[in-house]
């Protein structure tokens, strides 16, 4: 806007004249775009230990095409921004869990995905071997119910991720 | 092979080693096996030309509340003929002789046994846990096993 010559002499001062008439400057604020920029490239964790892996694939395949999200699949966590955690996790699997969380490099997410990774689900009485819920081994963003949830379901929870990342202050002044 | 027949010829080498059949009601037959004779018992149905059992389908452990069992299900490839093996063993130290070297299948199998129900397979090649971890206490599949309140801090 500023570069519109019929507007020369109300030049602002953050397009200095030296840009030309060819100088493309947007203006808004750092959070927002930091925001747009995490939220519009979530790549996951390739991780799945039940079946919710099969709807995670599908979801990531062709027909649901989690692509168009900008997320795709990474096959390390130390290249992934978001966890959806798909499946049962056992006692065996916790420390392993833990492990592939730390490992991730901030900032990072959590998609706690299906009634096992959610509470246990079907495992959550009688059960010894089955964690009750991820959320006691690591903190979760987003919940998404389902037994398995269908791929509908799981981008639902990933555009509410996408929201609740909008809503992040990244450069606010420390308390 | 008819079980019966089976039996009787079990019965003609090893006489007290195999003290019963169960045929009426079991699918395959058992033949009862006393622990010490096992480890013969199942070479010889693996060697003999007229038996031939070469393949062990399932090998299971089996908690009687008074007395644990180890049930071997064996198959053979050869004459298409089947037959189980029941191996009793006592509450206290249940222990019997490993297959593994008769049917490397086993030793998966045993591992499994070993981990839920405790039962110990002496001359195993490899006899760890397979299924928890490696530092879980107790054997959850006995009818007497008491749930942990905490594995590792978390609530079980």
């Amino acid at each position: 806007m500023s570069n519109d010559p019929a507007h020369g002499a109300a030049r602002p001062i953050h397009a200095p004249a030296s840009f030309g008439p060819e100088a493309h400057v947007l203006v808004g604020n750092a959070d927002q775009f930091v925001n747009w920029a995490r939220k519009s490239s979530l790549w996951y964790l390739l991780f799945a230990t039940a079946c919710c892996g099969i709807e995670l694939m599908q979801t990531g395949a062709s027909r649901y095409d989690l692509d168009r999200f900008g997320a795709v699949f990474r096959a390390s966590p130390r290249q992934s921004d978001l966890l959806i955690v798909a499946g049962t996790i056992t006692h065996k699997m916790a420390d392993r869990v833990k492990r592939l969380y730390e490992q991730m490099p901030e900032p990072k997410f959590v998609l706690s995905m299906g009634s096992c990774a959610n509470t246990g689900g079907p495992f959550y009485k009688d059960s010894y071997c089955v964690v009750k819920g991820v959320d006691l081994l690591i903190p979760v963003d987003v919940y998404v119910p389902g037994c398995p949830p269908r791929p509908e379901a799981l981008i639902d929870g990933f555009l509410k991720l996408q929201k609740i990342i909008e809503q992040k202050r990244n450069f606010a002044a420390k308390a | 092979m008819d079980p019966k027949a089976l039996f009787d010829a079990l019965k003609t080498r090893f006489a007290g080693a195999v003290p019963e059949l169960q045929a009426e009601g079991f699918r395959p037959a058992f033949v009862v096996v006393s622990p010490d004779a096992l480890l013969d018992v199942a070479r010889f149905l693996r060697d003999d030309p007229g038996l031939r059992f070469d393949s062990l389908m399932c090998l299971s452990g089996v908690d009687y509340k008074e007395r644990f069992a180890v049930a071997y299900h064996l198959y053979s490839m050869t004459h298409r003929h089947a037959i189980g093996l029941k191996v009793f063993l006592p509450r206290e130290n249940p222990s019997v002789a490993s297959v593994d070297s008769v049917w490397p299948a086993a030793n998966f199998m045993e591992r499994e046994t070993f981990d839920l129900f405790g039962i110990d397979f002496p001359g195993s090649k490899d006899m760890r846990r397979i299924l928890l971890p490696e530092d879980w206490e107790g054997h959850p599949l006995r009818k007497d096993y008491k749930y942990p309140e905490f594995y590792h801090g978390i609530k079980i």
